[in-house]
C-alpha cells in the first residue's frame, strides 16, 4: 500500500512542473503591466523601475520561473503586489474557509445524491425514477447563481431565517459558522448531487444486475439488506471516487457562489488578485489549487484500492 | 443438535407426496404472446434426483429462476400455475416463493461460481449471513455452522478460507462455496443450474460427486439442470426433457434412455452411446431452438423435425405411454423406429 502511494506521488511530480509551468508561462503572455498596475497614479520612471528590480521582473523569463519554483517549494509563494502580504500567508488564511465550504456542499451532496440515486436504481423505470432524474437534470441545469439569489430572497430577505452573506470562523462560533455557510454550501451542494445521483444510479443499476446480488436474493436475504449491503457495497467504489474529486473541484470552482455570498474564501482572493494583476497571488492560487486537486486524485486512488479486496492484497 | 431435529422435519410428511411438485406452471416474458415456460409439469422426491435436460435456450434457466423466486418482477407477466412444496400449497399466480424459504427450504447455485459471490465481502461472512437470516443464532454460533459446512463441502484449510475473498479462490472451491452457503440451512430441496458447465472437466466430476454424497447425506431432493447425458445418465432419477420452454419428454432415467419417445430425446441420445458411455453435448440435432419470437404454432419441435406431418400444427398433449412416463408427440410411440436422421 505505501509503495502504491510513493508510486502515485512519483507520478504526481511531473503533472505538477507541468502545471506550474504552465501557469507562468499564461501569466507571462497575459496582456497589462504588474508594475504600473501597482504604481497607480505614479509614473516616474525610476520608480517603475525600482518596483521592477524588487519584484525581479527584469530577470530572463525562464530565471524568473526557477526563481518562482525553488521559493515555491521552501514554502515561500512571493508577496502579494497589492496587499504587501506573504502570498503563503493569504492563502493559508482562506484556505480553511473553502475548505469549510467545500466539505459542507459535500454533505450536502452525499446525504441527497447517494440515497436518491439508490431509489431510482431500484425504482429503474417508474414514477418515482423519472421525477428523480428530472429533478437531477433540474439540479444540474440551474445556474448556481440563480439559486444563490433566490435562497437569499427566501430565507434572508423575506423569511430572515439565514444570514444572507459572510463568514463566521469556526473555532469562533461553530453553530453560527455553520449556518452562515448552509446556503451557499447547499447551493454548490445540489449541483453536484445531482451528479453524484446520477453515478450511484448508473453504478447501482450495474451491480443490481450482477450475480451475485442473485444470489443474495437466493439466500432469501430481505430486499433491504441485498440493496444496502450487497450491491451499494459494490457500487461504492466509483461514488467514492467521484466524491473525492468533486470536492478538489469545489476548492478551485466554488469562486461564483462565494462572490454571491460574500463568503472571504479561494474564490475572493482569486477575484481580487486577477483584476489586481497580482501576479503572485494569482500564480499561487493556481499552483496550490493545483497540487490540491492532484492530492484529491491520490485519495481517489487510494480508497479505490482500499475498496476492493482484490487490489487490496497486492 | 437444532439441525438434526431439523432434518426430521423434513423427512416427515413427504411419505407418498413428493416433496415438490408444479403443475401448469407457465410464464410470459412482457411483450411476448408466447410462453418463455409453458405449462410445466414436474415433481422431485426428497432423496431423489430430476434432471431436466435440453438445449441451451429452451429455458430451464428461467424455469428454475421462476421457481425460487428470483425473476425480476419488471421483465414477467403474472405466471400461472400451482405448486406444492413441504406439503405446502402456492398458488404462482399470485405470489411467488416465499422469501423465508428461499435461502432456507428450497436452495439454489448457479452456473457461474465465478460471479456468483460478492466479491466485497470475506466468504465466511457471505455463508454466516444465510444462517443468521433464517435462524435466531447469534453471530459466532453462525460461524461456527459456516466452518462446518465449508469443511463437509471439502474445502481445505476452512479456518483460514473464511477470512479469505472470493477472488483467492479457484472456480471449482468458489462452486464449493456456493453449495455450502446452498446448503447451510438444511433446505430440502437443491435447484442446481448447470453447476459445472463453467468448470474444468476434472473438476466438474468432483463437484457433482460432492452434490450427490451430500444428497445422500441429508435427504434433500434435487433439481440437477444439465445439457450434459453423461451427467444425466450417472446421478438421475427421473428426466425431464425440455424443448423450447416446454416438458416433452418425462420419466425414470431408465425410461428416457432405453426407451425414448420423443424424437427430440431421441435426436439427443443418438449422440450418446450407452448409460455408462462418455458424455457428449447435445449439437446433433440439425437447427436450433426457436426463440420465443418466432415459435412454431402447435408442436414447437415441428421445425427441425424429422416425424412432422399435418397433425404437428395442433400442439400434442403430454400423455401417458407407461408408468411415471410421459411423452407429448402425435406419433409417440415410435416403437418401429431405429434410427432418427
Ligand atoms: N429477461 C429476459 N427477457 C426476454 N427473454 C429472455 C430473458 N431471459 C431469458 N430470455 C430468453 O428465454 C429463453 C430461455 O432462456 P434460459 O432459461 O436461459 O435457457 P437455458 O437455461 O435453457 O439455456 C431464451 O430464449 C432467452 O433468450
Ligand atoms: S408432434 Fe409432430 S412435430 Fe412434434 S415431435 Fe411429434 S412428430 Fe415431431
Ligand atoms: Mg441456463
Amino acid at each position: 500500500m505505501l509503495s502504491f502511494i510513493l508510486r502515485r506521488l512519483l507520478i504526481a511530480i511531473p503533472t505538477i512542473i507541468l502545471i506550474s509551468v504552465f501557469v507562468f508561462a499564461l501569466q507571462k503572455l497575459l496582456p497589462g503591466d504588474p508594475v504600473l498596475a501597482m504604481a497607480g497614479e505614479e509614473r516616474d520612471p525610476d520608480v517603475l523601475e525600482f518596483l521592477r528590480e524588487k519584484y525581479r521582473l527584469n530577470d530572463p523569463v525562464p530565471v524568473q520561473y526557477f526563481t518562482w519554483i525553488g521559493n515555491a517549494l521552501r514554502g515561500d509563494l512571493g508577496i502579494s503586489l497589492r496587499t504587501n502580504q506573504p502570498v503563503t500567508e493569504l492563502i493559508a488564511s482562506k484556505l480553511p474557509v473553502t475548505i469549510q465550504l467545500a466539505t459542507m456542499a459535500i454533505i450536502f451532496a452525499l446525504v441527497i445524491g447517494i440515497p436518491v440515486g439508490i431509489i431510482s436504481s431500484v425504482k429503474k423505470g417508474t414514477v418515482t425514477d423519472y421525477v428523480a432524474n428530472t429533478v437531477a437534470l433540474s439540479g444540474l441545469s440551474i445556474p448556481n447563481f440563480w439559486l444563490g439569489i433566490m435562497l437569499i430572497l427566501l430565507f434572508s430577505v423575506r423569511w430572515k431565517l439565514l444570514p444572507a452573506s459572510g463568514y463566521v470562523p469556526l473555532s469562533e462560533d461553530p453553530v453560527k459558522s455553520i449556518t452562515t455557510m448552509l446556503m451557499p454550501a447547499f447551493v454548490l451542494g445540489t449541483a453536484l448531487a445531482a451528479t453524484l445521483m446520477r453515478h450511484t444510479r448508473s453504478a447501482m443499476l450495474g451491480v443490481l444486475k450482477s450475480d451475485y446480488v442473485r444470489t443474495a436474493r437466493a439466500k432469501g436475504l430481505r430486499e433491504r439488506s441485498v440493496v444496502l449491503k450487497h450491491a451499494f457495497r459494490n457500487a461504492l467504489t466509483p461514488i467514492v471516487t467521484l466524491t473525492a474529486l468533486l470536492f478538489g473541484e469545489l476548492i478551485a470552482g466554488a469562486v461564483l457562489t462565494e462572490q454571491i455570498f460574500t463568503i472571504p474564501g479561494f474564490g475572493k482572493l482569486v477575484v481580487d488578485a486577477v483584476f489586481n494583476r497580482d501576479y503572485a497571488v494569482v500564480q499561487g492560487i493556481v499552483l496550490v489549487t493545483a497540487v490540491g486537486f492532484i492530492f484529491m486524485n491520490l485519495i481517489a486512488d487510494v480508497l479505490y484500492v482500499l475498496l476492493n479486496p482484490r487490489l487490496r492484497g497486492q | 443438535m437444532e439441525f438434526s431435529t431439523k432434518m426430521h422435519e423434513k423427512t416427515d410428511g413427504t411419505g407418498t407426496d413428493p416433496l415438490l411438485r408444479i403443475e401448469d406452471f407457465s410464464l410470459r416474458f412482457q411483450g411476448h404472446d408466447v410462453c418463455v415456460v409453458d405449462e410445466l409439469n414436474i415433481s422431485v422426491s426428497a432423496g431423489e434426483t430430476l434432471c431436466i435436460v435440453g438445449e441451451s435456450g429452451c429455458g430451464k434457466s428461467v424455469s428454475a429462476m421462476a421457481l425460487m423466486g428470483l425473476l425480476p418482477k419488471d421483465v414477467i407477466d403474472i405466471p400461472d400455475g400451482e405448486m406444492w412444496f413441504e406439503g405446502q400449497s402456492f398458488d404462482l399466480t399470485t405470489s411467488t416463493l416465499d422469501a423465508h424459504l428461499r435461502g432456507n427450504r428450497m436452495a439454489m447455485i448457479f452456473q457461474e461460481p465465478m460471479t456468483s459471490l460478492n466479491p466485497s465481502f470475506r466468504i465466511g461472512d457471505q455463508i454466516s449471513e444465510a444462517v443468521r437470516r433464517h435462524t435466531d443464532s447469534t453471530k459466532s454460533e453462525a460461524r461456527v455452522r459456516a466452518l462446518e459446512m465449508l469443511h463437509r463441502v471439502g474445502i481445505t484449510a476452512p479456518q483460514q478460507r473464511m477470512r479469505e475473498y472470493p477472488h483467492q479462490l479457484s472456480g471449482g472451491m468458489r462452486q464449493r462455496v456456493m453449495i455450502a452457503m446452498a446448503l447451510v440451512n438444511d433446505p430440502s430441496l437443491l435447484i442446481a443450474d448447470e453447476p459445472t458447465t463453467a468448470l474444468d472437466v476434472t473438476i466438474q466430476a468432483q463437484i457433482l460427486n460432492l452434490i450427490r454424497d451430500l444428497q445422500d447425506q441429508t435427504g434433500m431432493g434435487t433439481i440437477l439442470i444439465t445439457h450434459d447425458l453423461g451427467v444425466v445418465a450417472e446421478i438421475a432419477t427421473t428426466v425431464a426433457v425440455m424443448y423450447a420452454g416446454q416438458i416433452v419428454e418425462s420419466g425414470r432415467v431408465a425410461d428416457i434412455f432405453d426407451d425414448p419417445q420423443h424424437p427430440y430425446t431421441l435426436g439427443l441420445m443418438s449422440s450418446v452411446p450407452r448409460l455408462s458411455g462418455p458424455r457428449a453435448r447435445l449439437t446433433t440435432v440439425p437447427g436450433v431452438v426457436p426463440t420465443i419470437a418466432n415459435m412454431p404454432k402447435g408442436c414447437r419441435f415441428r421445425s427441425r423435425c424429422p416425424f412432422a406431418s399435418e397433425q404437428c400444427a395442433v400442439r400434442p398433449a403430454l400423455i401417458d405411454i407407461g408408468k411415471a412416463h410421459q411423452v407429448a408427440c402425435h406419433h409417440a410411440p415410435l416403437e418401429q423406429v431405429v434410427s432418427v436422421q
